[in-house]
């Protein structure tokens, strides 16, 4: 009997994959009662059933087949865009940002959806060209990108725009588009920076500022990311154990549960602790690539490489933000960090990416 | 939908695919790699730096106020003391209007017009970051209701605080001087002292007398306390405590019940008192009327107070026993006297038949003498006895300015006694040379004529007068006055007698010489003498000498006519005095402002102060001295 219900929960879960997810994500609990004070279960019970609700979603996406997937790929795709100009029109205002839409019977946030439907949605449209895109098709892939990530950027909320730009982008540097048009690009993204610096909003042009120089204002801008560096530089090797982090544990570090939980985190378990993080998420990236590299379809492939990419993109710029090399945008530490949203988001990807490691062999026969 | 798409290379595809993948992986350690990095750089290289700046986040230095030590009385009885007490505080700079904040806050608790005056004057005189009170005192509800209320309030605090409390109010408030507000003056004075670290968290200092003087002893060593603190800036608990050092408490050398009896005796009139013990200097009164409360000075003096005190015509801050420079009068004649026997300008036996006047050779000048006709023939005796002005005219001039000079200079006048509190003035012994720097003009023969009386330009302080009539009193040895008794050690309790600085044992005078001064000095007290009422019935014998001190100048000719003339133009009478005369037990120099005669004024007051020293006796009423219905022919 048990053993059935075993092999219910077990089916098209990848093995190494979920073990290192099933890890992670239990460092995380420790990690978020430490950062909520201690003392309480108040936030890890409900970062709890974040998780729970996550990995339902792990579960079911991983059920499902990757040609329904991509059956479905271009109408979430064109359903995110819809409620993402539903946001700019009608959306709700928190903290000085328009993120969030109100459905009348829920609230939500489309722009956590498009970090999945836009990968599908190029993924999706490249293996239609399976002969190999052409330079137009990239063209219209850049567009499908753009539109989102302009309409995300603008609410503002450049953290999630920079992960959905960085999704859709996988896709087209994975399908092929040529080294000497990548360069380009770059370079006339690096000649672009004069004339976006303008018209980026003050508190963003601050933030790059103060990565350069987070003395300037101690107490201002710069006073996220000098705390979080002292937090992790005091922690040492060996870290100053666990609710024991001075800077955690009186207030010092702020969002402290949420994007700033690695200063947490390197405060209480040091080099050691951050070394041991790293080693699982590379466990992680290195599974998902394998399972792209062996995924049958050009679809399957495209969006399981975007999937592990994204989700590297996701950790390292929250790992770069929070130790002072990286300029602080809103990017929590994935699968660490407290809150729901991205949690789920995070867990669906990794369902598709099971998905296509266990129905290869179906498409392949 | 896969079927149909004929043209499709799908190996090259795959190889594509995976090559960009391996470009993906590479990428991927890279940036892996520079991340651990930066960590090894935060963590490992640069670990002592931030472990350093986090431990400076969250700990606090706090410094703890020590007890400011007490003063007591010779006889243990508190001069002043500490009490604990709720202040609530602003600290300017963290409220963005503070008057209307305070408008707000006598709603919650009562902030009076006299709190809102006194806290205005503190911040002009303060920086915007210091604390400062706007109410002291605050009762328990008052506390309570501002708790209430707090969130209101940013940027008020409440505190627990020490206050300074003077029980006796205005008695001997010169002496025991007061504390207030650490002033910039006082704060380049500690930091140039090297003591910044031990006035860390204390706010008040000692300003004047025992409170200024001994503030050293008085503050004690501040201790400190490592607080671990939040961000907000919350204590969360204490890590570690160094106890503060109670200040010393010292024993002061006043006797607070004759202290009082001296204050009383004064009445209505102003003045100064010094009584000295003539065998070791102890100050035991120390008068200087009128007075002040100097409790009106510990939480910072609202401006009205301050208005009233500084001016008041009767000038109650000035200590008039150290401060007051006023002609001695005849009281410097038995220091004549002895300046003659002492340089054998005069042998007790030498006798003059007074005209009523002196005149120096070819001047046509009259020296008058007080007593219109004369005293008849006068020797040295009878001179300082019904103090005949003529014989020492010409004593005086017979000795010389600067042999006067020096000689005065020898019992200490002209110079400061070094009291052990601050602020005395030197008085003035004139010299020629002294007069040409001054008005540049040469000595006349006429100025040290006047000197001999005690006017012309000698000034001397009640201090100086104390201290020199102590010195007959205690055989022609100096004594030095001063106001520490002993040092009671805070932690020890042992008392540290106070050590006078240097000591002597020799008489500055011959003591045959002082026998005949101090033999006509007794007479002064008795019938006939000038302050026969002074000894009228006492059980004991007083050596004493009057004196008047001319307020305004009287021309040749004119008559000093009290009725006449406006009350603050009249004479200030003197008296200097010891007791017994074969055992001096008290040596006492009084002033009283306007009192006109020595010996009806003056007199009154020190027999008081004599009558409690010696018997314990307690006068009946306030022996108020009457200024009007004076004998005529005592004048002086």
């Amino acid at each position: 009997m048990i053993s059935r219900i075993f092999d219910f929960l077990a089916r098209r879960i990848d093995g190494p994959l979920m073990a290192a997810l099933a890890l992670t994500l239990a460092l995380g609990l420790v990690v978020v009662y430490s950062a909520s004070g201690g003392g309480s279960f108040e936030r890890v019970g409900s970062q709890a059933r974040n998780l729970a609700l996550a990995l339902c979603a792990l579960w079911v996406f991983a059920q499902v087949h990757p040609q329904t997937l991509m059956r479905v790929a271009l109408p979430a795709y064109l359903a995110g865009l819809a409620l993402l100009v539903g946001v700019a029109l009608f959306g709700d205002v928190r903290n000085g940002a328009r993120r969030w839409l109100n459905l009348g019977f829920t609230t939500v946030q489309p722009s956590e959806i498009m970090k999945i439907a836009v990968p599908l949605a190029i993924a999706w449209y490249f293996h239609r060209h399976e002969e190999g895109p052409r330079l137009r098709d990239f063209a219209l892939a850049g567009v499908m990108v753009a539109v989102p990530v302009a309409l995300i950027a603008r609410q503002p909320d450049l953290g999630t725009a920079l992960l959905v730009f960085a999704s859709g982008f996988y896709v087209i540097f994975l399908g092929g588009l040529s080294w000497k048009v990548l360069l380009s690009l770059a370079a006339a993204a690096g000649a672009a920076v004069p004339f976006v610096w303008p018209m980026l909003h003050d508190y963003q042009r601050q933030r790059i500022l103060t990565l350069l120089d987070p003395m300037e204002d101690p107490l201002g801008s710069g006073y996220h990311i000098i705390q979080s560096t002292i937090a992790i530089g005091s922690g040492g090797i060996l870290g100053k154990g666990w609710l024991n982090g001075t800077q955690a544990q009186l207030d010092f570090v702020p969002e402290r549960s949420t994007d700033f939980i690695l200063a947490v985190f390197g405060e209480e378990f040091g080099l050691v602790g951050i070394a041991v993080l790293c080693a699982l998420y590379l466990l992680i990236i290195v599974r998902g690539l394998m399972i792209a590299a062996n995924a049958s379809t050009a679809f399957a492939r495209l969006t399981a490489g975007a999937i592990t990419l994204t989700f590297f993109t996701y950790a390292f710029v929250n790992m770069g933000m929070v130790s002072g090399i990286l300029p602080v945008v809103g990017v929590p530490l994935p699968m660490v960090s407290y809150g729901g949203t991205a949690l789920l988001s995070v867990l669906a990807g990794f369902g598709i990416l099971m998905s296509i490691a266990t129905h290869k062999q179906l498409v392949s026969s | 939908m896969i079927v149909g798409q004929a043209l499709r290379d799908p190996q090259r595809e795959l190889t594509v695919f995976r090559n960009r993948l391996m470009v993906a992986g590479v990428a991927i350690l890279a940036a892996f790699a520079l991340l651990l990095a930066r960590f090894v750089w935060l963590q490992v290289v640069q670990r002592e730096y931030y472990h350093t700046l986090a431990e400076a986040n969250r700990i606090s230095v706090v410094p703890v106020v020590p007890n400011r030590g007490l003063i007591l009385d010779r006889n243990g009885t508190v001069l002043a003391a500490n009490y604990s007490a709720y202040t609530l505080e602003i600290t300017p700079s963290r409220v963005q209007n503070v008057d209307r904040a305070i408008d707000e806050l006598a709603k919650v608790i009562e902030v009076s017009a006299r709190d809102r005056r006194r806290f205005r004057k503190l911040q002009e005189e303060s920086k915007n970051f210091e604390s400062l009170p706007i109410r002291t005192r605050l009762t328990e509800e008052e506390v309570a209701r501002f708790a209430v209320n707090r969130f209101r309030f940013p940027g008020f605090e409440i505190k627990a605080r020490l206050f300074r409390s003077y029980p006796q109010g205005e008695i001997a408030s010169h002496a025991i001087g007061y504390i207030g507000r650490i002033n910039d003056a006082d704060l380049k004075r500690i930091d140039a002292e090297g003591l910044g670290t031990n006035y860390k968290g204390t706010d008040h200092i000692g300003k004047l007398g025992i409170e200024g003087a001994y503030e050293n002893e008085l503050h004690g060593v501040t201790g400190s306390e490592q607080v671990e603190i939040d961000a907000g800036g919350r204590a969360i608990r204490s890590l570690a405590r160094t106890e503060p050092q109670s200040g010393n408490n010292l024993v002061v050398t006043l006797d607070l019940p004759l202290q009082k009896i001296a204050e009383e005796a004064f009445g209505d009139y102003n003045g100064a008192l010094v009584a000295i013990d003539p065998h070791n200097g102890d100050v035991l009164a120390l008068v200087s009327r009128p007075d002040f409360d100097p409790n009106l000075f510990v939480d910072g003096i609202d401006p009205q107070n301050w208005d009233a005190l500084n001016n008041s015509p009767d000038k109650p801050l000035n200590d008039r026993a150290l401060r007051g420079q006023y002609p001695p009068g005849s009281t410097i004649k038995p220091f004549m006297a002895l300046a003659a026997l002492e340089l054998r300008k005069r042998s007790p036996q030498f006798t003059i038949s007074d005209p009523g006047y002196f005149t120096l050779a070819g001047v046509q000048h009259r020296y008058r003498d007080w007593k219109k006709g004369g005293h008849g023939m006068v020797d040295m005796h009878r001179a300082i006895a019904v103090s005949c002005d003529t014989y020492f005219y010409g004593l005086a001039n017979d000795l010389g300015i600067d042999a006067i000079h020096d000689f005065l200079g020898r019992f200490g006048f002209g110079s400061p006694t070094g009291i052990d509190i601050e602020g005395e003035l030197p008085g003035l012994v004139p010299s020629p040379e002294w007069k040409v720097q001054r008005f540049r003009q040469k000595w006349y023969a006429g100025d040290t004529v006047s000197v001999g009386i005690g006017q012309g330009y000698l000034l001397t302080t009640p201090m100086q007068l104390a201290a020199a009539v102590a010195t007959l009193a205690n055989g022609g040895v100096p004594v030095r006055p001063h106001l520490l008794k002993a040092v009671q050690d805070a932690k020890t309790q042992e008392l540290h007698p106070y050590v006078p600085a240097e000591r002597t044992d020799t008489p500055i005078v011959k003591p045959g010489n002082l026998a005949i001064v101090l033999s006509a000095m007794v007479d002064v007290t008795r019938p006939g003498g000038t302050a026969a009422q002074l000894g009228a019935g006492a059980p004991y014998s007083i050596a004493a000498k009057t004196g008047t001190a001319q307020v305004v100048g009287m021309k040749q000719g004119e008559r000093y006519d009290e009725k006449r003339m406006k009350r603050e133009h009249w004479d200030h009478a003197l008296l200097i005095a010891f007791a017994p005369a074969d055992d001096p037990k008290l040596a006492l120099a009084i002033l009283v402002e306007n009192g006109q005669h020595g010996g009806s004024t003056a007199g009154p007051i020190a027999r008081a102060v004599f009558d409690y020293f010696l018997l314990g006796k307690k006068p009946a009423k306030p022996p108020a001295p009457a200024p009007e219905g004076t004998p005529d022919q005592e004048h002086d």
